[in-house]
């Protein structure tokens, strides 16, 4: 597929234009290598489907989730009202996350501090480009009938009780979904919530994102989906742990999606 | 005459211990800072109908989900029947309601069935508690009172549906003697299993057993009426308060602290003076977060009253799964200690509070706990009644920042990150749209 530019907020406002929605990338969808990947499925999957989308770019900053679940208040409200700032001051209304954790935060925490959106996680987004035509599979349907599991991320689930939108998703690429023994409202944590991601685990038997791993790798899958950056780098690291690599692939579902509308130059390594 | 003088005696004495307790446990509660929860009553009633009265969320767990119920069901049924027992106590009548006829029938023989149920199914929890190895019942925060405190709640209830059913059994032997003050009312299809055991009593023997169990019931109902209070069984009674307060709001947003945006909006204001000096009369600030129990609002401070141990919870936390410290519930425990201890204190003290150098933080829970939640909301998630652990141990890590700035140092950086390039990782923030390129 061939590339094609992302305006920014900057670039469009100073075109005359307004997008009709906001891609809120997420720090780890900016700066980390295999979450960067996650950003381009879901900006290709924008592109393809002729939705009207910015991002911020160099205007964004974190939403400061982490610095709020770890007890910095001060520095939270600051973001906030920095990120408040921009978002006001580019009339945007609505905002697509590839991230929970901002998810969460832009439309639960931001609306008291001034901050009102209407804020969809990306798979809820995908789900509509689907519903609504704006987004086909390809014909090569390269998971039909492959076993997929999917890791439900606190964020979407346990706090905003959505749960269907990614399974929904999934459906459409014609695999077998496999619920794992704890899923749902009662998904396991991945263990990088709670600002767990940026410090070392406190001492214990194991690690949390192994026992999870594990009871993923109990339901024999040939793929791992994720919705959310920082579960996809921890069952990442534990399929390598349980060195079930060569079997088992982590993927957000936006690589999924983006893999069987056929909308990635070459099968990732 | 002199049965009903004891009857009233100990009826008062009952009531009066009750009353006081609780007068103890509100004050305890309301020294807990402010929380607003006037707002949204037709939702928190539905919430209260359907997680305390409907018992909504507790057969996430089958097996010990139904039998809670079963329990539920016939402590609050059975309970027409102590209405009845009032009565006969106070005027020194025998079955006041007799005259109901079958209706009457049909109530005692649901209220043995009932009964029996009760009995059954806390013999039963009192297996699954000493004679199984579930985790959540043998773990070590219930180790000491907290074990002991489940087993006589169990242990009195089964003597008491024991007694319930033993008085019916002799009451149908005296009724089918024909004895005096015996009326011939009620049906017993349980108890009647139970009448081989008085059959071959003479008639005083009968009317001793059965005046001997009416008693032994109405004693022990309410000596359980004072030990409750004191006890995790208490949320047989805090629940509904405790669910009508629920959080409304999704479980993964933190509320944003006003003292905070106070400052922030000031900060952000280009009009805002920073010199001004506060004004004459204005109060100490409060401290930023929990340091401890009092600092908690009342209720989260109700939630610790509420909780019977339980430990779904735990059983649900990722960090309590993997071997670290932290467990949900033993935050909830100790939290209530802690109140407890600060009541007792105070009301030592003349009813003023004096600091005793202690705190929640550091001497009840460690912040290897409070650093250990991934704040993934499965112990709130897990609560059959909508407590949340999450909650206190998140406010304690915003005392541990910004009062004291203790972090682990990977926390600090993190912080440094996000505070000069908008993003928890050190990558300039220049850098951020760098991906844009690459697509």
């Amino acid at each position: 597929m061939t590339s094609f530019h992302i305006p920014t907020m900057a670039e469009m406002t100073a075109s005359g234009q307004t997008p009709d929605v906001l891609f809120w990338v997420g720090c780890a969808g900016s700066f980390d290598d295999r979450a960067k990947r996650i950003t381009k499925a879901i900006a290709r999957i924008l592109h393809a489907s002729e939705t009207s989308f910015a991002v911020l770019g160099q205007e964004e900053s974190c939403t400061g989730d982490p610095a709020k679940r770890a007890g910095n208040e001060f520095l939270y409200q600051m973001q906030a009202a920095q990120n408040i700032a921009t978002l006001n001051g580019y009339s945007i209304k609505r905002i697509i996350t590839g991230c929970p954790h901002c998810f969460n935060a832009l439309k639960n925490e931001y609306p008291e501090l001034g901050g009102n959106y209407e804020v969809l996680h990306h798979t809820q987004f995908i789900r509509k480009l689907i519903e609504t035509g704006k987004l086909r599979m390809s014909g090569k349907a390269p998971f039909k009938g492959r076993r997929i599991t999917f890791h439900d991320p606190c964020y979407l689930q346990r706090s905003n009780g959505e749960y269907l939108a990614p399974r929904e998703v999934i459906a459409k690429l014609d695999g077998e979904l496999l619920e794992m023994r704890r899923c749902k409202q009662n998904a396991m944590c991945c263990g990088a919530g709670g600002a767990q991601m940026f410090k070392e685990a406190e001492s214990g038997d194991r690690e949390v994102n192994h026992a999870r791993t594990d009871q993923a790798l109990e339901t024999q899958p040939e793929v791992i989906a994720t919705g959310c950056p920082f579960c996809n780098t921890m069952m990442t690291d534990g399929v390598k742990n349980a060195e079930k690599e060569s079997n088992v692939e982590v993927k957000d579902v936006a690589e999924l999606i983006a893999e069987a509308a056929d909308l990635l130059d070459a099968p990732t390594p | 005459m002199i049965s009903q003088l004891l009857f009233l005696l100990l009826l008062s004495t009952g009531i009066f211990f009750f009353a006081r307790r609780i007068g103890i446990i509100r004050r305890n509660i309301k020294s807990g800072r402010d929380w607003d929860g006037s707002d949204r009553i037709a939702e928190r009633l539905a919430m209260m109908a359907r997680v305390a009265l409907g018992q909504g969320k507790m057969t996430a767990r089958p097996v010990a989900g139904a039998m809670h119920i079963l329990i539920y069901a016939g402590f609050v049924i059975i309970n027409i029947e102590m209405l009845e027992i009032l009565i006969d106590g106070v005027f020194g009548t025998h079955r006041v309601f007799a005259f109901l006829g079958p209706l009457y029938d049909f109530l005692i023989a649901s209220f043995e069935w009932l009964a029996a149920g009760v009995l059954l199914a806390c013999v039963v929890f009192f297996i699954r508690r000493n004679g199984m190895a579930i985790a959540r019942l043998a773990s070590n925060d219930l180790k000491g009172w907290p074990s002991l405190d489940a087993n006589i709640i169990l242990v009195v209830e089964i003597l008491l549906m024991f007694a319930f059913l033993s008085m019916n059994a002799a009451d149908a032997i005296a009724q089918s003697r024909g004895l005096d003050h015996y009326v011939s009312a009620g049906s017993f299809p349980v108890s009647s299993c139970l009448i081989p055991l008085y059959a071959g009593l003479t008639d005083s023997g009968v009317v001793f057993v059965e005046r001997g169990m009416w008693w032994f019931h109405i004693a022990g109902v309410l000596a359980f009426l004072v030990y409750v209070p004191y006890s995790k069984h208490f949320h047989i009674l805090l629940a509904f308060p405790n669910t009508y307060y629920s959080n409304l709001n999704p479980s993964g947003q933190m509320d944003n602290m006003a003292a905070v945006k106070k400052e922030v909006d000031l900060m952000m204001d280009p009009n805002a003076d920073p010199f001004a000096a506060a004004p004459e009369s204005a109060e100490p600030p409060a401290p930023f977060g929990v340091k401890d129990a009092m600092d908690l609002t009342w209720k989260q401070l109700l939630e610790a009253y509420t909780c019977t141990e339980c430990g779904r919870c735990t059983s649900e936390c990722p960090a309590n799964n993997t071997g670290k410290l932290l467990s949900p519930r033993k935050i909830m425990m100790s939290t209530r200690n802690r109140i407890e201890e600060i009541g007792q204190k105070r009301e030592a003290n003349g009813g003023q509070w004096t600091s005793d150098g202690k705190s929640l933080i550091g001497d009840w829970i460690t912040e290897a706990e409070l650093w250990a939640c991934t704040s993934c909301q499965a112990c709130v998630e897990a609560c059959p009644i909508n407590i949340s652990p999450m909650g206190i141990i998140l406010d304690m890590r915003r005392s541990l920042i910004m009062e004291d700035s203790k972090s682990p140092e990977s926390i600090t950086s993190m912080f440094n990150n996000i505070e000069n390039n908008g993003a928890p990782w050190a990558f300039s923030s220049g850098s951020r749209g760098d991906w844009i390129q690459e697509v």
